[in-house]
């Protein structure tokens, strides 16, 4: 391609700007450091004119003419003038007609002083209005969903939020409506604007027509303080954290190209509400009198000062160690924390206590071997256009906002083929290319049938409930496109479902990795979708049996690091599984929970509630005292996010800083600091006197990630990606074997929803509210048989259990199989599943 | 009152399939159901939505564009007064006055009976038939105060030969399966089959 096909050249304001073919003018001048007002334009999404506040004088070789600059592509030889007296005037006049109906209410507006309508009014448009007839009025503030309010006479009518609803949520349940001087912005009657981005829309607005209940009259633009940092998901979504008084108030996206485009899931923005909650541990407790006093048999949890905490907690775990060794110590959690947090906690059980049972994930996740050892994808890369991305794992809609709006572009504007590997339709279902809706624990089948092009059809024309002509299709797709990227997202589909499946599935994705890599071709790279913030991170820093930080195993990496740790765990220890049945046997004296409430989360209640009961010391640091940290007999109270400073590790491995905004309430600390006292109080002294020592330390030790230092990470605009790992895929020994569903029973899949019983949602007032009730969803075909009505009250039978819940149609779900979710407020349905085998079959009998 | 009854359900399906966007029939199934019930009731606005695959604030968006689709009950007759310039010069300000006096109703309103929807309309392109008006879409021309007398009788007594309002024609287009669109997901099918056995397509 020569040179005048890749740039254009255009002039602007004198200068002159070297532009891409295609690019708007308005986008080309702003890169060129002019910026146009305007009003409708948001480089994330389409143009669409609406505004015609950036009409510039554009002359393209027939003299100046007024041209909206966002709807002009660049073309060569092209003169633009923004500052000419024509473009000055045209600028006034536009603002004179949106402020016609614009209400004059400024200074009760939560936009004000952000406000870019009264931005730009003060930059160029009239001091004065001519208008003296009556502004056109609706009613004041009504609500479009449960978090946004809408103010209709303030619109502008600029079709940001529609067009936000519309292109990238796929929720276009905010339309114009009417027509003329009445156009409005409005839902359906009595149905919401139920979208889980809807936060969205008030970062957007370009004035106060939108505003968050949470955030309403809370603060005014000027007082608030901010630091730019990483919201803790697993997408590692950039944020801006405003906070005045000392307490956190919002949370903006950042447009991060590689990460979150700006766009943040309402869960994500409206949790500060959590973190401000009187709830919050303040002060370090232990067990003690009814009248407050410390006594270690005591029967209620009482303050006392981080002195008496510490040492009563280093004083259990010298004594277990001493009793029956390191490996009577366990650590549970941490997926929670920054990896710096990690880091330390990790090195305190380690390389001080000397346990190797060490689990970030509460079995719910995928082996940590298996994630390390995979190729990992990044973002940008998954969404390459012309690439495919194949989703077996959890909905990313339910549980990575962020990641289904950048697939949902990915897919929608820019080609990309998905194939969909689900056990039941997700979000994506209605944009897959391919839906492969296998039957629950059969995913490898599938898999292997998928890339070896194998396909041997049983009697039934199928495999693992996939039609075997939907296969052969969605096989040659992937043929079809295998000299582009090809990104897996890999996760716990099912919760119903053992992780082996999962893991055999990859491994048969790897050999077409192999082959495609032999090939010279792009190849397989994996996104791995986990649960919960920073749980890549945590892996990442050894919180997982077997594995130390930096992506290493302990067999491989154990002597090099004992160099610089003193010691590393003799041999390896168990996941979280094996330690809590430890404790259920009584092998485990101190168990340490870190942000992590096995009660309400491990997939096994039973076990989790004999295992607590049988420890000796249960040690918890948490930011609340949830239903395992009350049974806790030391309780630390932990910083959270925006009051402590670290780095994040997103799915891609990419790295960020979190940075602090406000003070953590009461006494609590961070937990790296935590973890160095204890350890000090072990006679282990780390010496870091702040978490950026800590990342020196991680940087020294972590093979992966020699090359990340704080100061090439703040270089980068989006941070850097740990990419290196010297753990090698090892595909599992042996298939599981998938017992057949009998005729009257239905497969059960469980799955994480967006809003549910999480420490978190429960916290913030504005969410709390959102979480469904319980609810069986079966297809319509399995629901004829069972024969009662939509919402009728079923009995739900497993042979673990028994409970009952309404029973819903849902087309999304595959004959033979039934849904519920994972965590809701009102039923507790884990006593439903059986973790102990690969799946769990449901009965449905009427009452 | 409110969804699409069966037959015309049977018919939407038949409307729907004459596009190769199911979404095209959005206007055309507006107009049914504005057939069926004298105006677009929000119910059916949903049904709608379900039907052509587009949620009901994106059938809520066309609907309120568009004058003729009426979304409160109307009378069976819509009689629109002109008050464009040419008919406001040869008296029908006087004749809308008229009107609203003798129907009882401000232009807008619907009279007691819920016969007639009086409205005062913007030109409607009939300037040397001046004053005019429609009923139910249909032009009167040249209306004086008698001629409106006698309408309003005609139309009060059902012999002035009005569809009721909604009604858009008097038969039916019907397309025949084998011609229809073959309705699917919008981007995955080519070309309908039809025009594939339309032997006069085949490009020569």
């Amino acid at each position: 391609m020569s040179e005048a096909e890749t740039v254009v050249n255009i002039t602007v304001n004198g200068q002159p700007v070297e532009a891409s073919p295609g690019e708007w003018v308005i986008a080309a001048a702003e890169r060129a450091g002019v910026y146009i007002p305007h009003f409708c334009y948001h480089p994330r999404m389409s143009s669409v004119g609406m505004c015609r506040m950036c009409i510039v004088d554009i002359d393209t070789g027939r003299g100046p003419a007024l041209q909206p600059s966002c709807m002009v592509a660049v073309s060569e030889g092209m003169v633009v003038d923004t500052t000419s007296d024509q473009t000055r005037k045209a600028q006034d006049g536009v603002l004179e007609f949106l402020l016609l109906n614009h209400p004059l209410d400024c200074p009760v507006c939560d936009k004000g002083g952000e406000c870019p309508l009264q931005d730009q009014t003060m930059a160029y448009g009239p001091g004065e209005s001519r208008f003296v007839e009556e502004k056109r009025h609706f009613e004041k503030p009504i609500p479009v969903n449960d978090l946004v309010y809408l103010d209709r006479e303030r619109c502008i009518l600029c079709d940001r939020c529609t067009r936000f609803a519309d292109e990238v949520a796929g929720d276009p349940l905010i339309t114009f409506q009417d027509r003329g001087d009445q156009t409005q912005v409005n839902t359906f009657p009595d149905l919401p604007f139920s979208s889980y981005f809807s936060g969205n829309t008030v970062q957007i607005c370009p004035v106060g027509a939108l505003t968050a209940v949470p955030y309403r009259f809370k603060a005014r633009p000027w007082d608030l303080t901010e630091v730019e940092s990483t919201y803790p998901n697993p997408m590692g979504d950039r944020v801006v954290v405003q906070a005045s008084r000392d307490q956190v108030l919002r949370y903006q996206g950042v447009d991060s190209d590689a990460v979150n485009w700006g766009w943040l899931a309402d869960k994500d923005r409206f949790a500060f509400e959590a973190l401000a909650s009187d709830l919050r541990l303040r002060s370090p407790l232990v067990r003690g009198t009814p009248l407050g006093q410390p006594d270690p048999g005591g029967s209620e949890l009482v303050e006392a000062s981080w002195h008496q905490a510490l040492a009563l907690a280093a004083d259990a775990i010298r004594v277990a160690v001493d009793n029956k060794g390191p490996q009577s110590v366990a650590v549970l959690g941490g997926a929670r924390l920054t990896n710096e947090d990690q880091y330390v906690w990790a090195r305190l059980a380690k390389g001080v206590i000397g346990t190797d049972h060490v689990d970030a994930q509460l079995d719910d996740g995928l082996p940590a071997d298996a994630v390390l050892s995979l190729p990992r994808a990044t973002i940008n890369g998954a969404c390459t256009p012309g690439g495919t991305v194949i989703l077996m794992g959890p909905d990313p809609k339910e549980q990575q906002g962020t990641l289904y709006l950048r697939l949902r572009h990915a897919v929608v504007s820019d080609g990309v083929q998905l194939i969909e590997l689900t056990p039941r339709a997700t979000g994506l279902s209605h944009l897959a290319a391919h839906r492969l809706h296998h039957r629950p624990g059969e995913v490898a089948a599938v898999a292997a049938a998928l890339v070896g092009g194998d396909i041997d059809p049983g009697p039934d024309g199928e495999i693992g409930g996939v039609s075997a002509v939907a296969l052969a299709a969605a096989a040659a797709a992937l043929a079809d496109r295998a000299d582009q990227p090809i990104t897996v997202i890999l996760g716990r589909t099912s919760l119903a479902e053992a992780a082996g499946p999962t893991v055999e599935a990859a491994a048969e994705l790897m050999k077409l990795a192999k082959l495609l890599a032999a090939g010279g071709r792009p190849g397989i790279a994996f996104l791995p979708a986990l649960h919960r913030g920073n749980v890549l991170g945590a892996l990442d820093m050894g919180m997982a049996p077997g594995l130390l930080p930096g992506r290493v195993t302990l067999a491989d990496g154990g002597a090099a690091l004992a160099e610089s740790w003193g010691s590393v765990p003799a041999s390896s220890g168990a996941g979280a599984r094996g330690i809590l049945k430890a404790a259920v046997d009584g092998n485990i004296d101190v168990l340490i929970l870190l942000g992590a409430d096995p009660l309400g989360d491990f997939p096994d209640r039973k076990v989790a509630e004999l295992a607590l009961q049988n420890v000796g010391t249960v040690i918890a640091s948490d930011l609340f005292l949830h239903s395992s940290a009350a049974q806790a007999d030391i309780v630390f109270p932990a910083a959270g996010f925006g009051e402590r400073r670290g780095t994040h590790t997103n799915m891609e491995g990419r790295i960020t800083r979190e940075r602090q905004v406000v003070t953590s309430p009461g006494t609590a600390r961070p937990d790296w600091g935590i973890a160095s006292e204890l350890a000090r109080l072990l006679d282990a002294e780390f010496g870091f006197a702040s978490s950026e020592e800590v990342w020196e330390e991680i940087v020294q030790v972590a093979p992966s990630h020699r090359n990340l230092s704080l100061d090439a990470i703040d270089a980068e605009t989006d941070g850097l990606v740990a990419a290196d790992s010297s753990i090698v895929f090892s595909p599992p020994d042996s298939a599981t074997l998938v017992p057949h569903v009998d005729a009257y029973s239905l497969r059960l899949v469980s799955s994480r929803r967006m809003y549910d019983r999480g420490t978190l949602v429960r916290h913030a007032p504005s969410l709390a509210g959102l979480a469904n009730a319980a609810a069986l969803a079966v297809n319509p075909y399995d629901f004829q048989r069972v024969g009662v009505d939509p919402g009728t009250e079923v009995q739900v039978i497993s042979h673990v259990g028994e409970m009952s819940m309404p029973i819903v149609v849902d087309p999304g779900v595959p004959r033979g199989t039934a849904v519920f979710g994972y965590s809701y407020p009102d039923l507790d349905v884990r006593d439903l599943i059986d973790p102990a085998s690969v799946v769990t079959d449901v009965r449905i009998q009427t009452r | 009152m409110a969804r699409l009854n069966p037959a015309n359900l049977t018919v939407a399906q038949e409307i729907i399939g004459r596009y190769p966007v199911t979404r095209s029939a959005l206007i055309p199934l507006l107009h049914l159901a504005q057939e069926q019930d004298g105006y677009v009731t929000e119910d059916a606005m949903a049904h709608i939505a379900e039907l052509v695959g587009v949620t009901p604030a994106e059938v809520m968006g066309t609907c309120s564009f568009y004058e003729m689709l009426k979304r409160e009950p109307v009378g069976d007759y819509m009689v629109n007064i002109c008050n464009g310039i040419s008919c406001h010069l040869l008296g029908s300000s006087e004749l809308i006055h008229y009107a609203e006096t003798t129907l009882g109703v401000r232009p807008g309103g619907t009279t007691d009976d819920g016969k007639i929807t009086l409205e005062a309309v913007e030109c409607i392109a009939a300037c040397t038939e001046a004053p005019c008006l429609q009923v139910n879409y249909r032009y009167r021309n040249l209306v004086t105060t008698e001629d409106f007398d006698q309408l309003v009788g005609e139309l009060r007594a059902g012999t002035a030969g009005f569809a009721p309002h909604g009604k858009l024609a008097k038969v039916r287009q019907h397309v025949g399966e084998d011609r229809w669109a073959g309705v699917s997901h919008p981007d995955g099918q080519g070309e309908p089959a039809w025009m594939a056995r339309n032997p006069s397509d085949n490009g020569d």
